[in-house]
């Protein structure tokens, strides 16, 4: 008999697997993308996999700590993205593109 | 007063005049820096003199003040002192630097005050001076050395002390150089006597050393000894190492009669009468310094009858009479030795400045074929040089006949001594005669040669002064060492004061035996003879017959030409030692510097620099790539951490 529990009861599984191909998807954007702009999407994404990941382990082992830190990751990630924003818009200034292969002058 | 007062005033005086005159050394004005200086070693002189009656007032047995300021090295069993130790010999020593080094002073004030930099001068003299008495003074070898190296510092300053002169800064090189070597040697003995004895005290080495005399080349005593006599060859020019003293000349006169007759170069024959107690049980080493001492003063006589340069001649002079003070203490003679130095202080110091002062009125000229009849235009400097004259060819009773009868007897009849040391002196004696008269001839007597354009005058008073004093010493210098078989017939029974007075703190030599009358008479006849006769040949060839000297230098051909280029000496020295290291060197930089050590070095610089070459592509300045890493390396840790589980 095919058990068919892993499709009709949503657990903890499902939720880490959601966090984690969003948390890939997000640091693929980081490594690949070109666009300064698109990476801090990415990396926006990348804090919310973390954050399914929290609520996820709070739920199910009945803890409030986790519902805690992700407070705390989103108003960092809020400041994050401030400042990121910010160098976006000086990088723009600069070179006229959000292109982060013009940003590279630090190489040895 | 109190001892360490006193010592700590005659010292330090000099170092304050130094101090002073050093701060202030580009203001030009002779009178008052000169006058600084002279004041600080007037004060030296007056405490000289309080030490030396405080001497005269101690019994004879504990005759000698010692005082300790503070403990300078403290190292295991090494321990100085920063002590100072006035007894007989020192007591005479410091008389005369201050004594005659005053005098140079005030000579200097008139002597210099055209020139420039004469504060600075003045500051070098005064720290001369601090410098010797730290040598004359110091209680152990290694204080005495401290001052063995200031005055050489100092002699350096002063001979390049025009220094925008090529020749006058390479001159001061050269006698910094050639000292060197022998303060190296010196150096060497020290650590001999150190090893074989424990200690570098003065008083304490002459105590220690061996008893009965030491025949073997390497003792400790032969050994230390020769290695301290090869520094005093350095300092008090000596075969080999006397070519620097001629090259000295090119400082300012005075310098030449302080620190280049006077004082500093005898500190080597000062050293070895301190150490006498040492020396003597050495007689290996004393055989050597007498021959040293006897050859250095005949060859050095002998180029002094060729010099045509003023001061070339009274350097060669001085390079001869300090060999004739070698070859006293190298007989054993200890007080001959200090006794010469002395009167030869007077009556050389008085020469150097009477040439300066014939330098000065003649305008910088120094060649004597320039010279002549100068007797009209400087009376009193003619007279006063005529008494050194008179003094160091020995003719009686000027102060030079009694010393250097002394150092002829004291080399005959001395068990050291040899009738060929005797007679090397003799010769000595008769050349030193001839070109001293010779000097005197063409300088002072005879016809003017002197060019149209320049008008002698006698000197000032302040420089005729020194003149004047030296002059009344270079008479009556003579009188504290009669010797006995002249006392004997003497009204008065003069006694040999100096002897007597040196008499304590010097060992006698073994085996001395009472001397003949009739020997010492009979030498002493032979040698003023001797001297009269050299002097009246020199005074027909110089005065009367004019061709003479030509016809005979011709006769001589190249004998005279070997003499007159003093024996190519230099020449040999650049030619056998300094050509062949400094091509020995240029060879080793070449080879193991450039070639060797530096190839090395550029090796492990490239294979660093090849290194991080591979390695700073890493950091290219890409920021994803960057993430990667830290990804990758995530990655990595943590498949290790769960196929490990």
């Amino acid at each position: 008999m095919l058990n068919t529990d892993f499709l009709t009861i949503i657990g903890l599984d499902h939720y880490l697997i959601l966090s984690s191909i969003l948390f890939s998807l997000g640091m693929i954007g980081v490594l690949m993308r070109r666009n300064v702009i698109v990476m801090l999407m990415s990396i926006e994404l990348m804090l919310n996999a973390v954050n399914i990941t929290f609520i996820a382990f709070s739920k199910f082992t009945a803890n409030v700590d986790g519902h805690i830190l992700v407070f705390f990751v989103m108003t960092i990630a809020a400041a994050e993205a401030a400042v990121g924003l910010a160098l976006a818009v000086t990088i723009f200034k600069r070179f006229r593109e959000v292109n982060i292969r013009f940003f590279e002058h630090l190489k040895g | 007063m109190n001892n360490e007062l006193l010592i700590g005033l005659l010292i330090l005086c000099p170092l304050v005049g130094f101090i002073i005159n050093g701060v202030r050394y580009n203001r030009p004005n002779a009178y008052l820096s000169g006058g600084i200086a002279s004041t600080a070693i007037g004060i030296s002189f007056v405490c000289s003199i309080l030490l030396f009656i405080e001497l005269l007032n101690l019994p004879v047995e504990t005759r000698q003040i010692h005082v300790r300021f503070f403990e300078w090295i403290t190292v295991d069993t090494l321990r100085i002192s920063a002590g100072f130790l006035v007894d007989q010999i020192s007591a005479v020593m410091i008389l005369i630097i201050t004594g005659v080094g005053l005098l140079i002073h005030l000579f200097s004030i008139e002597y210099m005050h055209h020139d420039k930099g004469v504060t600075k001068y003045f500051s070098y003299l005064n720290l001369f001076v601090f410098n010797m008495l730290i040598l004359v003074l110091g209680d152990s070898l290694l204080t005495m050395f401290v001052g063995w190296e200031g005055v050489g510092l100092c002699s350096y300053l002063l001979i390049g002390y025009w220094f925008t002169d090529d020749q006058k800064a390479a001159a001061g090189m050269k006698a910094f150089i050639t000292n060197r070597i022998g303060d190296a040697a010196f150096i060497l003995g020290m650590f001999v006597l150190f090893f074989s004895f424990g200690t570098l005290d003065l008083q304490e080495l002459n105590a220690l050393a061996p008893a009965v005399a030491e025949t073997s080349w390497m003792g400790a005593a032969t050994l230390g000894t020769l290695f301290l006599f090869i520094g005093a060859t350095g300092k008090s020019a000596q075969i080999p190492l006397y070519v620097w003293l001629p090259d000295a000349m090119a400082g300012p006169t005075p310098v030449s009669a302080l620190i280049h007759a006077a004082t500093m170069v005898t500190a080597g024959v000062y050293m070895i009468c301190r150490l006498n107690g040492l020396f003597i049980s050495a007689p290996n080493t004393m055989m050597i310094i007498a021959t040293i001492g006897g050859l250095t003063a005949v060859i050095a006589a002998s180029i002094g009858i060729t010099q045509w340069d003023i001061k070339k001649i009274l350097a060669y002079s001085t390079v001869s009479q300090l060999g004739y003070m070698f070859l006293a203490v190298g007989v054993g003679a200890f007080g001959a030795g200090m006794f010469h130095l002395m009167t030869h202080a007077f009556f050389k110091a008085l020469m150097f400045l009477g040439s300066g002062s014939v330098i000065h009125a003649m305008h910088e000229e120094q060649d004597i074929r320039k010279m002549g009849g100068l007797r009209k235009y400087m009376p009193i400097t003619h007279i006063t040089f005529l008494f050194g004259w008179l003094a160091i060819i020995g003719i009686p009773p000027f102060a030079g006949f009694f010393s250097k009868d002394e150092i002829l007897w004291m080399s005959f009849h001395s068990p050291l001594g040899h009738p060929v040391l005797w007679a090397m002196g003799a010769l000595g004696a008769a050349m030193t005669a001839f070109y001293m008269t010779r000097l005197m001839c063409l300088t002072f007597w005879g016809k003017s040669r002197v060019p149209a354009s320049v008008h002698p005058h006698e000197s000032p008073w302040l420089m005729t002064l020194p003149l004047i004093v030296l002059g009344i010493l270079s008479i009556i210098g003579g009188w504290v060492g009669i010797p006995h078989v002249i006392g004997a017939v003497l009204p008065g029974h003069p006694e040999n004061v100096l002897g007597n007075w040196l008499g304590p703190v010097m060992k006698a030599i073994p085996g001395i035996t009472e001397g003949d009358p009739e020997t010492e008479w009979l030498l002493m006849g032979v040698s003023v003879a001797i001297a009269t006769i050299s002097a009246i040949i020199a005074y027909q060839f110089y005065v009367r017959k004019t061709e003479m000297p030509g016809k005979v230098a011709k006769a001589l051909g190249p004998v005279h030409t070997a003499v007159y280029n003093k024996y190519y000496v230099d020449e040999f020295y650049f030619a056998g030692i300094i050509n062949p290291i400094v091509e020995i060197s240029k060879n080793i930089w070449y080879y193991i510097d450039v070639n060797f050590i530096d190839k090395c070095t550029y090796w492990i610089s490239d294979l660093v620099k090849s290194a991080g070459g591979i390695v700073r592509n890493l950091q290219n300045g890409n920021l994803q790539q960057y993430a990667m890493y830290v990804a990758v390396g995530i990655v990595v840790i943590l498949s290790y951490l769960i196929t490990r589980i």
